[in-house]
């Protein structure tokens, strides 16, 4: 057996520790991308082996809570991909507009960046007041700072050209107060999101939705877990309610791909059929 | 004989001419499949596929997410994603943080094409103006790969190159004509029956 092999067998065993004894369950993410992630990982802990961490993370918990916010890659930015939001604006909201409440989920919110591009989107078309956003994910400390909504100041130029691509024509400015080298967020936007710990790989449907967000997330499971999440998405809509990807994502090939209209192909925006 | 079962390349600034001089060498029926990272724009539009489509006789794509490896395509990663092979032989995506300043990186596509392929893989380093490469190229050969560099001496930008012969992971340092000839020839002789 090389050791590469032998490697897979400890990168499965570690998995396994982790997820009997946190419930964490990383046993269905794309096994190459959390491959890397536990090699990663295991380099900054100073063990040489895979198989040397199973113990440290079985009565270590400050070791596990490392891991979690290791593994979770928070990537994100606000208005990304500019032209989806530019589509949400276009596609969407007159949809949303006809309802007299509006409620939303944002899976994988990572540290925010994306759920305040859509409180502003909803502000500007007149539709925040009457919504209710829940963004979740399975990350305790990036939860934190989507909360508190600080960026670097250094993020603002992109940020304002994303949303000027993505079709807005107000002053950015007008969304978030700069202090020192940082950015908060204006507490307008932050009135109607919820945010809380939900992991889309164990936890199950929390209310009924008029539209929801998980983009660059499926990309990181393996296809059983992609269905697992798909089919509660679907039993988490409204009829006719939306569901949006990351363009790189798909419902192509799931089990849900005949209960979804394909909406707009490029941004990955789909509607529950009735 | 040795068979060679995949094709990884990794080219930065400079990438568009060598490759079209490159890809367009190809013929129909070459059968490894090529998989490239190439850094770009991270909004880059798929003008460059469309491009590469017209000068290859093989089929240019971007890879999908979960997509099944096949011989006669030459897949690209897309911009802003970091792009990964599955035991299986499918494609993974994902957007980690950058590596070498980099998504996507050369070093995550060669990392995990080892993992996979291990001794049966071909990986390249073309022009480019960071270091990105050198040490999936390094691993490649250390597991047994055959690795090759184009010349610096041509490369449009030679810092890439230069990077991968200084860590020591080039077994031929080629122009970018000789590397499309020899990869014609091994597929050849691999496709050639052998009786025994
Ligand atoms: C790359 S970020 C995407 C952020 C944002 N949606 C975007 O597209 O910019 C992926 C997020 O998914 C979260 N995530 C990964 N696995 C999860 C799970 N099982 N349950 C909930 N969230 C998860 C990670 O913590 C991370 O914040």
């Amino acid at each position: 057996m090389t050791d590469n092999e032998i490697e897979k067998i400890e990168i499965d065993l570690f998995l396994e520790a982790v997820f009997r004894r946190y419930g964490y369950d990383f046993t269905h993410y794309a096994k190459a991308s959390i491959r890397r992630r536990v090699r990663n990982f295991l380099q900054k802990t100073g063990y040489t082996r895979v198989s040397e961490m199973i113990p440290e993370v079985l009565y270590n918990e400050s070791f596990f809570a490392n891991l979690v916010f290791d593994f979770s890659v928070t990537v994100t930015e606000m208005f990304r991909d500019p032209d989806f939001f530019l589509s949400v604006r276009n596609m969407i909201f007159p949809y949303l507009r006809t309802y007299p409440f509006i409620k939303i989920w944002q899976a994988g919110c990572a540290t925010g960046e994306e759920v305040y591009s859509l409180a502003i989107l909803m502000t500007e078309a007149g539709l925040y007041e009457k919504s209710t956003v829940f963004a979740t994910d399975f990350n305790d400390p990036a939860l934190k700072k989507a909360k508190e909504g600080i960026y670097p100041i250094k993020n603002v130029k992109d940020f304002t050209a994303n949303y000027q691509k993505a079709g807005g024509n107000l002053s950015f400015a007008k969304y978030y107060h700069a202090q020192y080298d940082s950015v908060i967020m204006d507490k307008y936007l932050k009135q109607r999101i919820t945010f809380a710990n939900h992991n889309l790989a164990t936890d199950g449907v929390f209310g009924e939705m008029h539209l929801i967000l998980c983009r660059n997330v499926l990309i990181y499971f393996d296809r059983e877990l992609q269905n697992r999440v798909l089919s509660l998405f679907k039993d988490s809509l409204i009829h006719k309610g939306f569901l949006c990807l990351g363009t790189k994502e798909s419902l192509q090939f799931s089990d849900v791909c005949d209960d979804f209209k394909l909406i707009d192909a490029k941004n990955k925006i789909y509607q529950k059929k009735f | 004989m040795k068979k060679y079962k995949a094709v990884v390349i990794g080219v930065s600034a400079g990438g568009m001419k060598v490759l079209t001089k490159l890809l367009s060498m190809l013929p129909e029926n070459f059968s490894l499949p090529v998989m490239i990272v190439q850094h770009l724009h991270p909004s880059q539009s798929d003008f460059y596929i469309r491009h590469f489509n017209e000068k290859c006789a093989l089929t240019v794509k971007e890879a999908d997410e979960k997509e099944k490896i096949q011989s006669g395509y030459v897949y690209f990663a897309p911009p802003n994603y970091h792009l990964l092979i599955e035991e299986d032989r499918s494609f993974s995506l994902s957007c980690d943080e950058k590596v070498n300043f980099s998504r996507p990186s050369v070093d995550v596509l060669f990392e995990s094409a080892v993992d996979v392929y291990h001794s049966d893989l071909i990986g390249i380093i073309l022009t480019g103006a960071n270091n990105d490469g050198a040490y999936g190229l390094q691993l490649i050969k250390n597991n047994g790969g055959l690795t090759l560099v184009q010349n610096p001496s041509e490369a449009e930008s030679a810092v890439m190159p230069q990077a991968a012969i200084a860590a020591g992971g080039a077994d031929d340092i080629l122009s970018a004509e000789e590397i499309g000839n020899l990869l014609i020839r091994l597929d050849k002789k691999q496709q050639t029956p052998v009786y025994s």
